[in-house]
């Protein structure tokens, strides 16, 4: 990142987040010992990586201790009529489904791997595994944010600390998160360009 | 039936829109937001002065202009195109309406105020314990001597740092969720006791948790019947939803209209996005919301005038519609600007979060879902 010609200009993320950047490239001279795979081929080597980069964007592990966090939000919130939000039907329920649909993409996870114990792939099918693990890490934030009520509005982003906190911890900064997970369906292949391989490669349409 | 807008109503929309063209526009607003004060007291003396939008939905006896809720819709949904942050709606709406409504002692002064662009209003009603029920309510107002005195907390007052007054339900009886016992005050900010944490929000306003220790306001504070302010209240919050649905009316055709020439110019693989016909299905999805969204704003503001049970059925089914439009337009906006729709750089993600926000706002789309159930389903049972 030193070579003359690089410039790096940050991009600031819609919650106000610095995660990306444009990095630009000006006559930059890399040495042949750098080149990674053959000449030409960048492409087929970078689709076979971008197989695990999308297994990897699922984040089983990860929704499942954001499940567990919603949890315990939901206990400690308060729903409209006194009772803890978890005990609340509406809610409830919509908690329920997603711990099924992570079951679900957990599964289908389990049988990727298995699969490639067995020495195939990951093949096409872990653009199923990108789907839907965005789709549940996206819905997680959704229901934190709505467990937040009120206190999903402030932004304290650059707030000193000296003042103190405001609302409930567990809703600290659940609006920010939503917004900056909207990226996962965006990032690492688009859901739609997901969708046009599975279509292409895996129906055959 | 008649939906179209009379002469004075399209004038008026004219008038709000050249006006924010000219001084609101993205980069003004960024600049303004980010200010120490957070709004513009000029952007709002030209409101009461040079627009006179201030006084347009208050009666002629009261020194307006002789409109009501159209004229609150038509401006909200100007202002929901721009992503105004100035407090209309607390001040007109909320403020304006407890003072209409609840007409106490000395009302005609301060609609006279808030048509002058000299008194601004905050609307202080959730406490953290009781997420969108309006009756949940710790906070106390304690007769003493001649007046009251407030103790209690209220959550994310929005607008409360700019507020000169605040609009306070405090519990003078009953139990903590009793509709027996909500009463209403006006609270001038400046009260001893009156102590505000003020911060900004994701969508770019003001607002402040405000903590009442021992506070004492003269008995004229009252707003309404001591004790027996629910229904006052429930009408104020809904002719605030049904306004807050009208300004989510200009944040969708924004998110939509944006989307739409963005895909058009947008090329990858050779074309325009805009020509595959996924995306296209998507923008037809997204259409689709919109006019709903508009139909059922136009519905809630009509049952605005009808029986309580009426009006507040109207407008919880309207903000169901407007809770689930928003955020099914907000998120294809971003997804159909793929990596550019994450940037703060563009506008498109500030309308986004403004429709976030509005989505929780005054009820969640579960919160006005029990409501209409309970309104009518279980009525018909
Ligand atoms: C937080 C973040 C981190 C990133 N990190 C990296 C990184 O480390 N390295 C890197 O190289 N890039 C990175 N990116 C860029 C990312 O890979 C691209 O944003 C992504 O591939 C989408 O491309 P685009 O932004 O050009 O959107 P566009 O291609 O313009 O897409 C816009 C919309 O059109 C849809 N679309 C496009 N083509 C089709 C089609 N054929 N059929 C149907 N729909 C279509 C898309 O799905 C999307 O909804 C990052 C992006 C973000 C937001």
């Amino acid at each position: 990142m030193k070579s003359p010609g690089i410039s790096v200009r940050p991009i600031i993320t819609l919650e106000g987040g610095h995660e990306v950047n444009d990095v630009f490239l000006d006559n930059v001279k890399v040495p042949v010992e750098n080149r990674i795979y053959h000449e030409n081929q960048g492409w087929t080597c970078a689709k076979s990586l971008l197989l695990h980069e999308r297994s990897g964007i699922a984040g089983v592990a990860r929704s499942k201790r954001g499940l567990e966090r919603l949890r315990q939000m939901a206990r400690s919130e308060l729903a409209d009529d006194t009772g803890p939000l978890l005990a609340d039907p509406f809610f409830k329920r919509k908690v329920a489904e997603l711990e099924i649909d992570l079951t679900a993409l957990e599964y289908t996870e389990l049988r990727t791997l298995a699969g490639e114990s067995a020495g195939k792939g990951p093949g096409p099918e872990s653009s199923i595994l990108k789907i839907k693990g965005t789709e549940i890490q996206q819905r997680l934030t959704e229901l934190t944010l709505e467990a937040a009520g009120h206190y999903g509005a402030p932004y304290l982003r650059n707030a000193p600390h000296n003042l103190g906190a405001v609302g409930p911890d567990d809703a600290h900064g659940v609006a920010g998160a939503y917004f900056n997970v909207r990226k996962t369906s965006i990032y690492g292949g688009s859901n739609e360009i997901q969708r046009n391989i599975i279509a292409k490669v895996v129906l055959g349409l | 039936m008649d939906f179209s807008f009379t002469d004075e109503q399209s004038m008026l929309r004219d008038s709000v829109a050249s006006y924010l063209a000219d001084h609101y526009d993205f980069d003004t607003r960024r600049a303004s937001i980010n200010s120490a004060d957070g709004w513009r007291p000029a952007v709002w003396k030209a409101f009461a002065e040079d627009l006179g939008i201030l006084g347009a939905s208050f009666s002629e006896d009261h020194g307006g202009l002789g409109g009501g809720a159209t004229e609150v819709m038509v401006v909200m949904e100007e202002f929901g195109k721009a992503l105004v942050v100035e407090p209309y709606l607390g001040t007109v709406v909320i403020g304006g309406g407890f003072l209409k409504h609840g007409a106490p002692a000395g009302a005609a002064d301060l609609i006279g105020k808030i048509i002058e662009g000299k008194a601004t209003f905050a609307f202080a009603y959730a406490e953290p314990q009781g997420r969108y029920n309006l009756s949940d309510l710790k906070t106390t107002a304690t007769r003493k001597g001649a007046g009251y005195v407030l103790n209690g907390m209220k959550s994310v007052v929005v607008g409360a740092p700019w507020a000169s007054h605040l609009i306070v339900t405090a519990r003078t009886g009953g139990g903590q969720r009793e509709a027996q016992g909500v009463s209403v005050f006006v609270v001038d900010k400046s009260t001893a006791g009156l102590i505000t944490r003020d911060y900004p929000t994701v969508d770019g306003r003001r607002a402040s948790e405000v903590t009442f220790e021992n506070v004492s306001i003269p008995a004229d504070a009252l707003i309404g019947a001591e004790g027996a302010a629910l229904p006052l209240v429930e009408q104020v919050v809904d002719e605030a939803i049904a306004a807050t649905c009208a300004e989510s009316l200009g944040v969708l055709r924004r998110l939509h209209e944006g989307t739409l020439s963005y895909t058009k110019e947008r090329k990858q693989f050779g074309v325009p996005i805009a020509s595959f016909q996924v995306l296209q299905h998507r923008m037809v999805d997204m259409f689709i919301q919109l006019e709903q969204s508009i139909s059922m704003t136009y519905m809630a503001h009509i049952k605005l005038g009808e029986s309580a049970a009426e009006r507040a059925k109207g407008v919880s089914a309207a903000k169901v519609q407007i809770g689930r439009a928003c955020r099914f337009v907000g998120q294809n906006a971003i997804q159909l600007h793929g990596g550019m729709g994450m940037t703060d750089e563009m506008a498109i993600g500030h309308f986004f979060k403004r429709a976030t926000m509005i989505e929780g706002e005054f009820g969640s789309v579960d919160h006005h879902l029990r409501r209409y159930e309970a309104l009518s389903l279980d009525k018909a049972a």
